[in-house]
């Protein structure tokens, strides 16, 4: 073998093979449309290829691939969430994740860390115990620990009393994990791709065409193109081409901001979050802090970042990792977040026959690219809806089944 | 830092707002649940300019503000007295 490796590394002649097959025309007919080339996209056609064998497939983007909020989220994976629904949703993301380096042929950087939801208050102790028994219930690794702990496993955070909002305790979750977020869009799309499905950035999708209540293609700046079926994955413009299609959905758009520091060496192992401080942090590979919080306040269809973000996120961040005060903001920069009134997503069939929806992602989709893309294509293949995305179907808003995960999703991560 | 104007107190910061949502007429309480449903979760969620609910939270004002959601414009605010002169509820 270390023969081979030698011969293969002085060997002139590699076959370079192209990370991405791209197909500049655009056919007039496809199986599926899949609207929105980010990582949920781009994962549902990856499984719609390797799973359920279609391989006629567009995926249209108005942008370019995985520039959404794919390429601006702080990459947070965690299966912690508080209704069994939720658990057992992410959990399957998380299993998925952890082969995806393998399963893609692409170095993910899928790296645990571990994953503190800090309490400051009882109350905040209370939804950190109600989590951590449905976590375990369901097989997910999670327990409450006090605040001498919290200062074992994370040495460099505050825990002192002499702050405004002393830390109790907190709700901690080892298999909490960070991933390359570019990585995993480019490696859906490249094995998509390389099955035949074809991505088409600079593509806007304009109107969806329809026979009756049927949608049976799309309109696009690139001209009109019939399809079997038409799925939209477009985070914060869900709204807008779902009313192409003739439906409204429970979706408020809000801009999330998030802010990198200077590069330093590696000081933070964990991924550290405050429910009632609104701040999260981790350190990235590259050293740099990443940090976030909730979402602005005030609806927005504009990725403009604010002094006010700044400033609030700072004076807490400072309190809990007082040496922070020595590092400068490197960039900062905002998504557009495509919130429900649940905290949780809207997947699956809609008002319109063969139209399907992935959306109300808000500021949490990205830990679930894998499940949402493994799910959607069995729900986009099959025209049933799967049973562990029954609970997030469209039409629980009007039978009042709302999923309530607003106690562990309104930091947004 | 951003500055609204409210109807009662003037020109203040926008920390001191809080935003509620569209202003949209309540449905009659003989209408169906679906009505009832989309009244209370489903969204026009409009790319443009918007007819606005906000609160001034240090003195629980409640008032109307047209906005425009591209470009983070604020174009007018009016109290509701005047705003429901011009359009009736
Ligand atoms: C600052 C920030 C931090 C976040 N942090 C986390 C985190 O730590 N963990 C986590 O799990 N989630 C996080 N999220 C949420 C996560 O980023 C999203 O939920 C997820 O990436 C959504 O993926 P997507 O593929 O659905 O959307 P996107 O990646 O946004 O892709 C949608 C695509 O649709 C395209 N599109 C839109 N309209 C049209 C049209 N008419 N025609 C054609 N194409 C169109 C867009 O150009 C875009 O490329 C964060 C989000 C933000 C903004």
């Amino acid at each position: 073998m270390p023969f081979a490796l030698l011969k293969y590394g002085l060997n002139p002649r590699h076959r370079d093979a192209p990370q991405f097959r791209w197909h500049p025309e655009l056919k007039r007919n496809y199986d599926i449309v899949i609207i929105g080339a980010g990582g949920h996209g781009l994962a549902t056609a990856y499984y719609l290829a390797s799973r359920h064998g279609i391989t006629n497939i567009a995926v249209l983007d108005k942008a370019w691939m995985g520039g959404g909020n794919t390429a601006r989220n702080t990459t947070i994976i965690r299966a912690n969430y508080l209704t069994p629904e939720g658990v057992a949703f992410y959990k399957e993301s998380v299993e998925l994740f952890r082969g995806l380096s393998e399963e893609l042929d692409i170095n993910i950087m899928y790296s645990e860390r571990g994953h503190f939801t800090l309490a400051h208050t009882d109350a905040a102790m209370r939804t950190a115990r109600w989590r951590a028994e449905v976590n375990k219930h369901l097989g997910v690794d999670s327990e409450v620990i006090d605040a001498d702990e919290v200062a074992r496993l994370c040495p460099v955070m505050n825990v002192s009393d002499k702050v405004r909002y002393p830390i109790l305790g907190a709700l901690y979750h080892p298999p909490g994990a960070l991933a390359r977020h570019d990585a995993v869009a480019w490696g859906y799309a490249k094995g998509a791709m390389a099955r035949g499905v074809e991505v088409h950035p600079g593509t806007e999708v304009t109107g969806i065409l329809k026979e009756g209540d049927r949608a049976v293609g799309v309109e696009t700046t690139r001209g009109t193109i019939y399809a079997g079926k038409v799925m939209q994955a477009v985070a914060g413009s869900s709204s807008r081409v779902s009313a192409l299609a003739g439906f409204r959905l429970p979706i408020k758009t809000i801009p999330l901001q998030a802010c990198v520091s200077e590069p330093v060496k590696p000081i933070l192992d964990q991924i550290v979050v405050s429910g009632s401080l609104h701040v999260y942090i981790s350190q990235s590979a590259r050293g740099e802090m990443v940090m976030g919080g909730a979402t602005d306040p005030y609806g927005l269809y504009s990725a403009r970042s604010t002094l006010d973000f700044k400033e609030g996120l700072m004076a807490h961040m400072l309190e809990l990792f007082p040496f922070m005060a020595e590092l400068r903001v490197l960039r900062q920069w905002a998504g557009l977040a495509d919130m429900t009134p649940d905290f949780s997503p809207i997947m699956g069939l809609t008002p319109i026959r063969g139209y399907y929806v992935d959306s109300g992602w808000g500021t949490w989709g990205f830990k679930a690219t894998p499940v949402c893309g493994f799910r959607m294509a069995e729900c986009v293949a099959t025209g049933r809806q799967p049973d562990l995305l029954k609970p997030f179907a469209l039409d629980r808003f009007h039978s009042f089944d709302l999923v309530g995960e607003k106690g562990a999703a309104s930091v947004g991560h | 830092m951003k500055i609204m104007n409210c109807p009662l107190n003037g020109p203040r910061n926008i920390q001191e707002f809080v935003w509620i949502g569209d202003v949209k007429r309540t449905p009659d309480p003989s209408c169906t649940d679906r009505e009832w449903t989309d009244y209370l979760f489903i969204e026009d969620n409009l790319a443009g300019e918007v007819d606005e609910w906000w609160v001034h939270a240090p003195s629980n004002n409640w008032f109307i503000a047209r906005r425009n959601r591209l470009t983070d414009e604020i174009l007018w605010t009016k109290s509701p007295a005047e705003y429901f002169a011009d359009h009736a509820p």
